[in-house]
């Protein structure tokens, strides 16, 4: 009783070091300390809603009222530069009010060293990651480095929830919870559609997780940005707003500059740059820039020196820049929840009102960003709920527990099954995941004798070589990275610039130039997989493909959009988009939500079908490469197609005349499965699945191979399964992934269900306003199967003549 | 274009899309790199568990290869097997069916590196096999006539805002270098500078896959001053 007493009343050093600043308790905060002895706890507050510091009041009030050695609170972030910045927080009140606590961080880039010494010498308050959590669960003597730990504080939950970290976070709470009965958990989050779902992800199952929500502040004063030109019928750049964005800037103190892709943060800084007369400090950041370039950028920001950043999702998250007054976002935001948490960037430190601008990049996106603005005043945040945790990271867990030592599987299942994500677990489901780690599982039993995993006489599981645990620890975690090579300045020590793509770094030859963190570079050579770059001075350079997710309109703000279609009117539209829409309307129609709206007309010589589905970049992309397959069956000869959020619009030979057929959900359902299992997005999501459920090594103990014609293909793997062994787990795991992310099928099906047969065919004599910039969009799909060994053919022969060879 | 059919030192071979080479006028196929009892040996190695059927795919595809060209003569030029444990470890069914392919027809084991010691299979085993004016071996030497295997070359090829990669013969005058027939091989890039300097300047590759392509062999790209 007294113990609680004690974390619910703050040191008094601490009440008056906040009354020297001038601080008071927010209510929340006080909550926080209130509830100290809840087993759960998750606080939804704003940005710089003094959230982190609220997570670790109790802490501070424990450890002052009784003082004792050893670890206390875990604290984990996404964000290893987040760790940081919360240890460099939390230290200056510990110290200026002599508290008698010790606070480090751990991540990837703490030395070996102190590494070593944390285990058997921890803080009171261990700063971390994911997988720095799951790294130290794997030793055996994790038990005595978290002996005594009472609290674990989990920041910008929502953003881990988002991913597999977050599951695998869950299962390590999970083993945390194992070695202490007693630990309490706390979540914060930033604002979040379905706050009691993400209490249930923190939550050990079945306790109950208290929802604390700080106030959220004054309503944001967001808006259009007010551009006097007009934005293109395509493309994503946002060029056109340059002049304005300069203005808006000039009449800022800092100006977050928001962005959905980084080659589109590239190409605008460069441009920004180019017309940035008077020479005002910017910056930019995004996640491919190499870690040197991004802490400079961040120092800069600290310091006030910058007035404006370019930037990515990379600072969506946590680090702490006071002086933000306005946030711009450059490009439709396809996602209110993330739009409201990057408005909430700006003016975070008094009580004034968030300010945004939006500048819709092209014409359309005109349209989403005046239904986002409605939906973020109606506080309709979107978002799809989570699934069940993913098997291929439960997989990652057991070889994790496999490493700390012998484990009994009737105890592991049941510490499993009460992290949140895994409540529904089957047994059934946990043993095919035991028996992968194991023995393969594969239906052909092949390694009797080399089992991974083997079971000794009294029923534990353990390691059959213990060596093997080096392996397993060297590829924990659940981050893909995707292959890329580093680029660096040509010449001893020369800077390094960030990354590009390996297949982007493929097409290029010596000369060639591309934009990397704002400059001009030109590619030199390849050295030991380093991309060396001279400065360069073209005013062409080509753009350096970055992998960063596309994100596609969510189901919500696309169900906004329809909604706004279907209205006689738009008076909240700009004229030029408003007068594009009556025109649509004269010429075809307007799509809507419940019915199909497929146009066909011909263009330049081919006959073009446009499909307005609404399901997103992603799903329209599938329904582009369903229905070609199905159209080239029919003999249409369809030869590409180009998907945007919107819409797909298909081009070939031969003119489309009943749609009906091609969009019945029996016949999509039928094509998709055989689709699916030769698709490039299958092999690639196989490998991600492979590389965490322990299948391949993404690391291994030796350095990267040079001459590689030892190393395959995860690609042959799959083609391998498919064809022996269909049902592996897997491929199954495999299948799951794909359908949710960039296949998602899921909002075809939905699309399906709005649409029930419901299909507008128009056909027109030429290109209709509403389908005109799909053809200005890039990455066009060619259709290929036989098409590429024509393709090859073709190459083949012209190869052969250009060398002035023989045929 | 099934394969494609050129003459090397006076005699006609074809590289088919398979991956093996067919010598019509003595009836004689050959391979490289089948790689036999590779995912068992990963397994044995470092623990990896790779799904254990590469070993029934190559043999699959490798009879599939004798019976559509009827071949009386065959030769493995070598790394037939992952490692020695892997020649013997072989499942009963896999050893039942190797023996019954060597069975119907004369059978040239030649060493490689992976698998230089002689075999308990039946088959005649070499360092090198030499007919006529052409000389089989694992690894290419400076000798001219030669046909090897053992670099387990691979080509890409730009294809309109994409490319492709694929396993390829490397041909030129005094050399053939086979690409791996095993399923579970990777691939040495053309570009490497070990087969850029291995490979004569008007070297082709031959791309296999669905069908045979032959395209001048896409090398290193030169260093600008």
């Amino acid at each position: 009783m007294s113990y609680f007493c004690a974390m619910n009343r703050l040191p008094h050093a601490l009440i008056d070091w906040f009354g020297k600043r001038g601080w008071a308790l927010h209510p929340h905060q006080q909550a926080m300390l209130d509830r100290a002895g809840d087993p759960a706890t998750l606080l939804v507050a704003p940005t710089g809603g003094g959230k982190t510091l609220a997570g670790f009041l109790p802490t501070l009030a424990a450890l002052t009222a009784a003082p004792r050695p050893g670890l206390h609170t875990l604290y984990v972030s996404p964000l290893k530069a987040l760790a940081a910045d919360i240890r460099r927080n939390l230290s200056t009140p510990i110290a200026e009010a002599g508290l008698p606590i010790r606070v480090e961080d751990r991540t990837g880039d703490t030395s070996y060293t102190t590494k070593q010494r944390q285990r058997a010498d921890p803080p009171h308050i261990l700063l971390t990651t994911p997988e720095s959590l799951a790294l130290l669960l794997s030793y055996p003597d994790a038990p005595r480095t978290f002996a005594g730990l009472e609290r674990v504080v989990v920041d910008e939950i929502h953003a881990l929830a988002e991913s597999k970290r977050g599951d695998q976070l869950m299962l390590g709470l999970a083993r945390l919870q194992s070695l202490c009965p007693g630990l309490r958990r706390v979540g914060l989050s930033a604002t979040v559609e379905d706050p009691p779902a993400l209490a249930r992800f923190l939550a050990r199952h079945p306790d109950r997780c208290a929802i604390l929500t700080a106030d959220p502040g004054p309503e944001p004063d967001i808006a259009m940005l007010d551009v006097p030109d007009r934005p293109p019928w395509a493309g994503g750049g946002g060029r056109h707003a340059i002049p304005a964005v300069l203005d808006a800037v000039r009449a800022h103190r800092t100006t977050l500059i928001f962005h959905n892709t980084r080659a589109q943060a590239e190409i605008f800084f460069h441009h920004l740059w180019l017309a940035n007369e008077d020479s005002l400090p910017i910056g930019i950041h995004h996640g491919s820039l190499a870690r040197e370039q991004r802490l400079k950028v961040e120092a800069a920001m600290a310091a006030g020196q910058l007035r404006a950043i370019v930037a990515t999702g990379s600072l969506d998250l946590g680090i702490d820049w006071g002086d933000v007054d306005l946030v711009i976002q450059v490009g439709a935001p396809k996602n209110v929840k993330r739009l409201v948490q990057r408005i909430g960037r700006a003016n975070h430190r008094d009580n004034a009102p968030s300010k945004a601008r939006l500048v819709p990049a092209n014409r359309f996106e005109v349209v989403e960003c005046v239904a986002a603005l409605a939906a973020v005043r109606d506080h309709d945040l979107d978002g799809e709920p989570r699934g069940p945790g993913p098997r291929d990271v439960l997989c990652q867990q057991i070889l994790i527990a496999a490493c700390a030592g012998p484990f009994d599987a009737d105890a592991l299942f049941a510490e499993v099954t009460s992290a949140g994500p895994y409540a529904a677990l089957s047994r059934q489901a946990f043993d095919a995941c035991l028996d992968f780690c194991a023995t393969g599982g594969y239906a052909l039993k092949a390694y009797d004798r080399w089992q991974r995993l083997m079971q000794r006489p009294d029923g534990l599981w353990q390691l059959r070589d213990p060596r093997a645990a080096r392996q397993i620890r060297m590829n924990v975690g659940t981050i893909q990275d995707t292959d890329t090579l580093k680029v660096r300045m040509r010449g001893r020590g020369g800077t390094p610039l960030g990354e590009i793509e390996e297949g982007f770094a493929a097409t290029l030859t010596p000369g060639d130039t591309f934009l990397i963190g704002g400059e001009i570079v030109r590619y030199e050579a390849l050295r030991e997989l380093t991309v060396e770059v001279t400065r360069s001075h073209s005013d062409r350079p080509r753009i350096a493909a970055f992998m960063g997710t596309k994100f596609a309109t969510s189901t919500q703000l696309s169900a906004r959009i329809l909604d706004m279609l279907s209205h006689d009117d738009w008076p909240d539209l700009p004229g030029h988009t408003r007068r594009w829409l009556h025109l649509q309307r004269e010429m075809s129609r307007l799509p809507r939500a419940d019915r199909l709206l497929i146009e066909s007309f011909p263009h330049e010589g081919r006959e073009h079908t446009c499909v307005y589905g609404f399901a997103g970049r992603n799903a329209m992309q599938t329904l582009g490469l369903l229905v070609t397959g199905r159209m080239e069956a029919m003999g249409l000869h369809p030869m590409g197609f180009v998907a945007s959020d919107y819409a797909v619009l298909i081009w070939g030979l031969d003119r489309l005349r009943d749609p009906a057929p091609l969009f019945q959900s029996d016949n999509l359902r039928d094509g998709f499965e055989t689709w699916l299992k030769g698709n490039a997005v299958m092999k690639r999501t196989f490998k991600a699945v492979a590389h965490v459920a322990g299948l391949l090594d993404r690391r291994s103990a030796g350095a990267r191979k040079s001459g590689r014609q030892a190393t395959f293909s995860s690609d042959i793997l799959y083609d391998t399964l498919v064809r022996y062994d269909p049902d592996h787990l897997l491929l199954q795991i495999t299948r799951e992934e794909a359908l949710k992310g960039l296949v998602d099928f899921g909002r075809i099906e939905e699309m399906i269900a709005r649409t029930r047969g419901r299909v507008d065919h128009v056909i027109a004599d030429h290109i209709t306003p509403l389908a005109a910039p799909l053809l200005l969009e890039p990455s066009k799909v060619p259709v290929f199967g036989a098409a590429q060994e024509r393709l090859l053919a073709d190459a083949a022969a012209r190869l052969i003549a250009e060398a002035g060879l023989p045929d | 274009m099934n394969d494609f059919a050129f003459d090397f030192h006076g005699i006609r071979l074809h590289a088919r899309a398979s991956g093996a080479l067919w010598w019509p006028a003595r009836a004689l196929l050959c391979v490289s790199d089948l790689h036999l009892g590779k995912s068992g040996r990963i397994a044995r190695r470092s623990g990896a568990m790779l799904p254990p059927y590469e070993c029934h795919d190559t043999l699959a595809r490798l009879e599939a290869e004798l019976d559509a060209t009827g071949a009386r003569s065959m030769i493995c030029l070598g790394d037939s097997f992952d490692d020695t444990e892997a020649a013997e470890g072989l499942a009963p069914d896999h050893t039942a069916w190797l023996r019954r392919l060597i069975a119907e027809r004369d059978w040239f084991w030649v060493e490689g590196n992976h698998d230089p010691s002689p075999l308990a299979l039946p088959g005649t085993h070499h360092a090198r096999v030499t007919l006529g004016a052409l000389d089989f071996c694992h690894i290419a030497t400076e000798a001219s006539g030669e046909i090897s295997g053992h670099y387990h070359p691979k080509a890409r090829i730009a294809l309109g805002g994409g490319a492709t990669t694929r396993p390829c013969f490397l041909i030129d005058a005094d050399r053939i270098v086979l690409p791996a027939f095993g399923t579970y091989t990777g691939g040495l890039a053309t570009t490497d500078p070990v087969l850029s300097e291995l490979m004569g300047r008007d070297a082709l590759a031959v791309l296999t896959g669905r069908s045979a392509y032959a395209v001048p062999m896409p090398r290193r790209q030169r260093q600008s001053a």
